[in-house]
């Protein structure tokens, strides 16, 4: 389990990798708290996430809050078919934009 | 370190010397004073177990060969009344040979002195020794304060497994047509389990299993079963009640933390399931006749996620064969993991049911082929299986409503009065104080619209048209409404005294319940028997009130002088 982030522009992407559940809590909110004020835009890259369990999807929700509520610009992009059921799953569709 | 100077930081020990040489005894016990520590001496071991007894040494020098008993006998005593308290033994010795000396250490010993003594070794010896025994003090009080808070913490999630098994696992689980299975992951489960049948007889069932597990899964479990249970009780339908739970997990719950539930309505008078499902992997419709699986998915997010005015509790519905069954389970069914770390997934569960022969082993047959998937390996997920079956209600038993006992199904044989005067008359509303009593009686409960309509109608009938004396016919043509409420107005300013007096009387019947109210006002009342065949039944801007009225109740009867008007509401055990 590793968390990256990149920043382009105001756009701060997070890569996650390998499983993404509660063992990355803390490594995910850094990444996202310790970012720039600036941010105004989040992607989540999930080209290399095997797996996300709730608590994962509890992590997401967490970023949905930071950045900003219903109005949060949250991207959740390149999902494997297993993530991308967790998310259908949940209706995670209808909070975040997922690609 | 310099050792000599530590040594006098340090707090002076008691230090017990066991020699049988009292010359040895002696010089050993001046050097050992010299360094600023209280000797205690023995001069055989059975005097240095009984000195260690009473005096309760830090460090001992116990000599090997000694009378009676030796060192290495008494050295076992002493560790043993020690206990875990670290109590080094210093064994003097003059042996030399290797063999002689790891005996000595074998036999409790933490090191050895040879003779003749070095104070320098013996200082450093004699301070190791100090701070391991103030190092092994702090860690087992360190491990003693985490045993004593360990045993706490069990013992008060014991305490609140208990309460929390009573509120998120109790109901009516145990109705003929459920069976289920719950297999806790730690001390709590993350997945709630909750069964009730409603006042009309239909059951309501909700699974719900809250993100993470332990004690911060569990705790939202309480809101959640108090909810479902005190308003499944009081008849309320499920997308209000389904509303009012995601509203108080919502304020109730850290962002995050969210349950992802299925409740469902199952009405055995009309053979239909209705469901409501949000974050769960797809349930399945089981047709016993034709064995076909229908997927019923979750249309929603989870319970917690939204806020009221976003939140959807649409539900689907499905009509249900006698025989037909509903199957729902937590994502740790789906997401079970066999020793290898392979998961069971949806196509294994699948094929348990196209390999069924007879649909009542189908429960079984699921709960024994995930059990053989998993292993020996336990499972790493909550896991919670139900299997709700339409059957015909005359099987079921009897419903959770009683009509004659108390308390959850509300006063059925009752009758109160409540009377209005003077000036209260004029400002007081007293609607809402006697509907809340009626509100009591369950049914009565889930009319309370058509209530308050009935009420309002009967306390303005009595005020304006009684007490005031007004006419409706000053309601009649196109001002008239204006003109109406001008004179009422008047009327009730120019009002000192008048009153308008409620009283119920209900009585339980055969399947529910009767209550009469009947509204007695201080006005001089009016002809009814003239009135009731024509103004009554006017569709104009007047009599609204008496149609509206009739359409409510049982029947309408006026008395006295026509200021007595009483009018009856029959109710059945709803049939919903």
């Amino acid at each position: 389990m590793a968390i990256g982030t990149s920043t382009n522009g105001n756009e701060l992407k997070i890569q996650v990798e390998g499983r993404f559940d509660f063992s990355a809590h803390q490594e995910f909110r850094d990444a996202y708290e310790k970012a720039d004020a600036g941010v105004g835009a989040y992607v989540i890259d999930m080209a290399n996430a095997t797996y996300l369990d709730s608590s994962a999807l509890g992590m997401l929700l967490l970023l949905r809050d930071h950045a900003g509520g219903d109005s949060a610009n949250v991207k959740i992009v390149n999902c494997n078919p297993d993530v991308r059921k967790i998310l259908t799953i949940s209706n995670f569709e209808q909070l975040f934009a997922i690609e | 370190m310099d050792t000599s100077v530590s040594a006098s930081a340090e707090a002076p020990l008691k230090i017990l010397i066991a020699d049988d040489n009292q010359t040895d005894r002696m010089i050993l016990s001046a050097i050992v004073k010299k360094m600023g520590h209280a000797v205690v001496t023995a001069e055989d071991g059975l005097v240095a177990v009984e000195q260690f007894k009473a005096e309760q040494p830090d460090i001992i020098l116990l000599d090997v060969m000694m009378p009676n008993m030796n060192g290495q006998d008494a050295a076992v005593q002493i560790k043993q009344l020690a206990g875990e308290d670290m109590v080094p033994i210093i064994f003097l010795t003059s042996l030399q040979d290797a063999q002689d000396l790891a005996a000595c250490l074998d036999s409790g010993g933490d090191d050895f002195l040879t003779k003749p003594y070095n104070k320098v070794i013996l200082q450093a010896k004699i301070n190791a020794f100090s701070r391991m025994r103030r190092m092994n003090s702090t860690l087992t009080k360190q491990r003693d304060v985490i045993r004593a808070n360990n045993e706490h913490l069990m013992h008060e999630q014991e305490v609140a497994k208990a309460v929390y098994d009573n509120v998120a696992h109790s109901g009516c689980l145990d109705s003929p047509n459920l069976k289920y299975m719950l297999s806790p992951f730690s001390v709590f489960n993350g997945d709630v389990l909750l069964a009730a049948r409603k006042p009309s007889g239909s059951m309501h069932l909700l699974l719900g299993d809250f993100t993470g597990h332990g004690l911060p899964a569990a705790i939202g479990a309480m809101p959640l079963a108090e909810i479902f249970y005190g308003m499944t009780a009081k008849g309320f339908n499920m997308a209000d009640i389904i509303r009012e739970i995601n509203m108080k997990l919502k304020n109730v719950l850290p962002v995050g933390i969210f349950c992802c539930a299925c409740m469902v309505n199952l009405s055995f008078r009309k053979q239909e399931i209705e469901v409501w499902m949000g974050g769960l992997p797809d349930y399945y419709l089981y047709r016993s006749k034709t064995g076909q699986l229908e997927n019923v998915a979750s249309s929603h997010l989870p319970l917690g996620v939204l806020s009221s005015h976003a939140f959807d509790a649409t539900t689907q519905k499905f009509k249900l064969d006698l025989g037909d069954k509903f199957y729902m389970w937590s994502d740790g069914i789906i997401e079970a993991r066999s020793p290898q770390g392979d998961l069971y997934g949806e196509p294994r569960l699948q094929s348990v049911f196209k390999n069924n022969q007879d649909p009542e082993q189908l429960f079984d047959e699921i709960v024994h082929d995930v059990n053989h998937f998993v292993g020996e390996s336990g499972k790493d997920d909550d896991t919670t299986l139900l299997e709700v079956t339409m059957i015909d209600e005359a099987n079921l038993g009897k419903a959770a409503i009683d009509l004659t006992s108390g308390a959850v199904n509300g006063p059925t044989d009752w009758r109160m009065a409540y009377s209005l005067r003077g000036d209260t008359l004029k400002t007081f509303n007293p609607l809402p104080v006697m509907l809340n009593i009626l509100h009591d009686v369950p049914t009565l409960r889930s009319k309370s619209g058509e209530l308050y309509t009935l009420m309002a109608e009967l306390f303005s009938n009595a005020l304006e048209h009684g007490v005031l004396g007004l006419s409706s016919e000053l309601k009649k043509g196109p001002d008239g409404f204006a003109r109406y409420y001008g004179e009422r107005s008047k009327a009730m300013a120019a009002m000192t005294e008048g009153s308008v007096e409620f009283v119920f009387d209900h009585r339980p019947t055969e399947k529910g319940g009767s209550l009469l109210i009947r509204v007695t006002d201080s006005g001089k009342g009016f002809d009814y028997q003239k009135n009731i065949d024509n103004q009554f039944k006017s569709e104009g801007y007047s009599g609204r009130g008496i149609p509206l009225i009739r359409s409510i109740c049982e029947s309408i009867e006026y008395k006295g002088d026509g200021n007595i008007v009483e009018v009856v509401i029959k109710w059945q055990t709803d049939i919903s």
